[in-house]
């Protein structure tokens, strides 16, 4: 052990160790009201950001066995509003505008003319449930393609029935097994679960797969991202 | 790095008495920034479980615990799911800057709980919970306590990677594989903040059984009249 050192001495030691952890004192801006919401945006923002980078375009979300799809009858039924918000079946359209060649209104009947893809995934609820369901559709990239969609864009928006709206970045909308989907268990999607046309998007949470389509844009820039995201929840959300 | 030690003078009595550098300031640091992280991360995290209290899937549709509103962060899910993901980098941040100043630095010794300390526990469990004498201290951390750090440690890495899963269950599929799937890692992810919690409760009644000295050194790094000599 070394010479002894006064009181005084080790008092100033002591003082300039605890100076030192005044970084931590920074994290009490969390604390001061008008910071804390651009704050909590900035960090909502940066998780966006790396949920960006960590999704890869080729990786398929899993895939289950017929045996482990939940009933049909206990798909569990979620909306922000109305479950039917009575769409007119028999005259829908959907409307394409934005960065496409042929814009214009598309009949369900030419969403179906484009190759058929099923599948059995996990639908994940923001809330932290989830449920395996089979649905079946058109590949969107398909739609996107037969539309002369410009996939340069960053961004495919659509409005639903219900006055519900999503946006979607474009790596996303290619993803192969993000549908535009208007069949579950192998019948037409009934009126709950999004008649005629929804979107099914096993690498998102359920709220970015609108119900009840009625129109689609391709676009760079977002006037608003989501019905959800506008209050505050995450603008990427990638499963 | 070792643990250095000083005499310190009294000039009005003349008395001397000692104290050991214990806590390297990364320590210190770490440590506040995760007790922090932790906390704001514990609150927003039973927000996010009182929008779905249950676990598997939403069948059959019935809550298992409903947890009171007034112990959770964030007024919402949208909220809460803001301070969990921002906090969420911090608690990440400071745990690799602990484990990389502890690893790099050899001060992981002090606490790491090694196969040597373990006919050390039973004296301690004595002493603390069955009054028996106390063991003699031999270095800043009794084997018992070495035993609850390194296991504190392993569970925020835990805590961590339970978390990425059920985050990104499809990017990272094969870690929700390798906790039993989706429903199961929400449900470890869930038991270890109970965990991490019940560690809290006893970390926390030694503090105050300590005392002021013990309870200043994780500030100032220093601990006087340390029962020990380095």
């Amino acid at each position: 052990m070394s010479e002894p050192i006064n009181l005084k001495k080790f008092k100033n030691i002591s003082r300039r160790e605890l100076l030192k952890l005044t970084p931590v004192v920074a994290l009490g801006v969390f604390a001061i009201p008008p910071l804390q919401t651009p704050l909590l945006k900035a960090g909502l923002g940066f998780s966006d950001w790396a949920s960006g980078v960590l999704f890869r375009r080729g990786h398929l979300a899993p895939t289950f066995a017929d045996a482990e799809v939940a009933p049909f009858e206990k798909f569990p039924i979620n909306d922000y509003d109305v479950d039917d918000p009575e769409v007119d079946l028999t005259n829908w359209k959907l409307a394409v505008s934005g960065a496409v060649q042929k814009p214009g209104e598309y009949t369900l009947a030419q969403v179906q003319s484009l190759p058929k893809h099923t599948q059995n995934t996990r639908h994940v609820c923001v809330e932290g449930w989830d449920v395996i369901g089979n649905f079946g559709g058109a590949r969107f990239s398909d739609f996107l393609k037969a539309v002369g969609a410009d996939t340069t864009s960053r961004f495919v928006t659509v409005e639903c029935a219900d006055d519900y709206y999503e946006s979607l970045d474009m790596a996303t909308a290619l993803h192969p097994q993000t549908l535009l989907c208007y069949e579950m268990y192998g019948k037409p999607l009934t009126r709950e679960h999004g008649a005629p046309l929804r979107l099914t998007i096993p690498t998102k949470v359920g709220y970015k797969q609108a119900k009840y389509l009625t129109s689609l844009k391709v676009t760079d820039v977002l006037e608003k991202v989501g019905y959800w995201e506008d209050q505050g929840y995450s603008h990427f959300y990638g499963l | 790095m070792e643990s250095h030690a000083v005499e310190i003078e009294n000039p009005k009595t003349g008395e001397t008495t000692e104290a050991v550098y214990e806590h390297p300031f990364i320590v210190r640091l770490c440590h506040w920034v995760n007790a922090i992280s932790l906390f704001v991360l514990v609150g927003s995290g039973l927000q996010i479980f009182r929008a779905f209290p249950s676990f598997g899937a939403k069948i059959p549709q019935h809550d298992l615990i409903n947890w009171p509103k007034s112990l959770a962060i964030g007024g919402w899910l949208g909220g809460a799911l803001q301070w969990h993901l921002t906090f969420m980098w911090i608690y990440i941040a400071s745990g690799l800057l602990y484990m990389g100043y502890q690893l790099f630095s050899g001060n992981y010794k002090q606490i790491l709980f090694v196969p040597r300390d373990i006919p050390g526990v039973w004296p301690m469990v004595r002493h603390y919970f069955f009054f028996g004498p106390k063991p003699p201290a031999k270095e800043a951390y009794n084997p018992l306590q070495k035993h609850a750090y390194t296991s504190a440690i392993v569970l925020g890495v835990l805590s961590v990677l339970t978390g990425i899963a059920i985050w990104k269950p499809v990017q990272f599929s094969w870690l929700a594989w390798m906790m039993g799937g989706f429903h199961y890692a929400r449900l470890w992810h869930f038991l270890i903040m109970w965990a991490l919690i019940a560690f809290l409760f006893g970390h926390l009644v030694m503090v105050v059984l300590h005392g002021w000295n013990n309870f200043v050194s994780m500030f100032t790094g220093w601990k006087k009249d340390p029962e020990y000599r380095p």
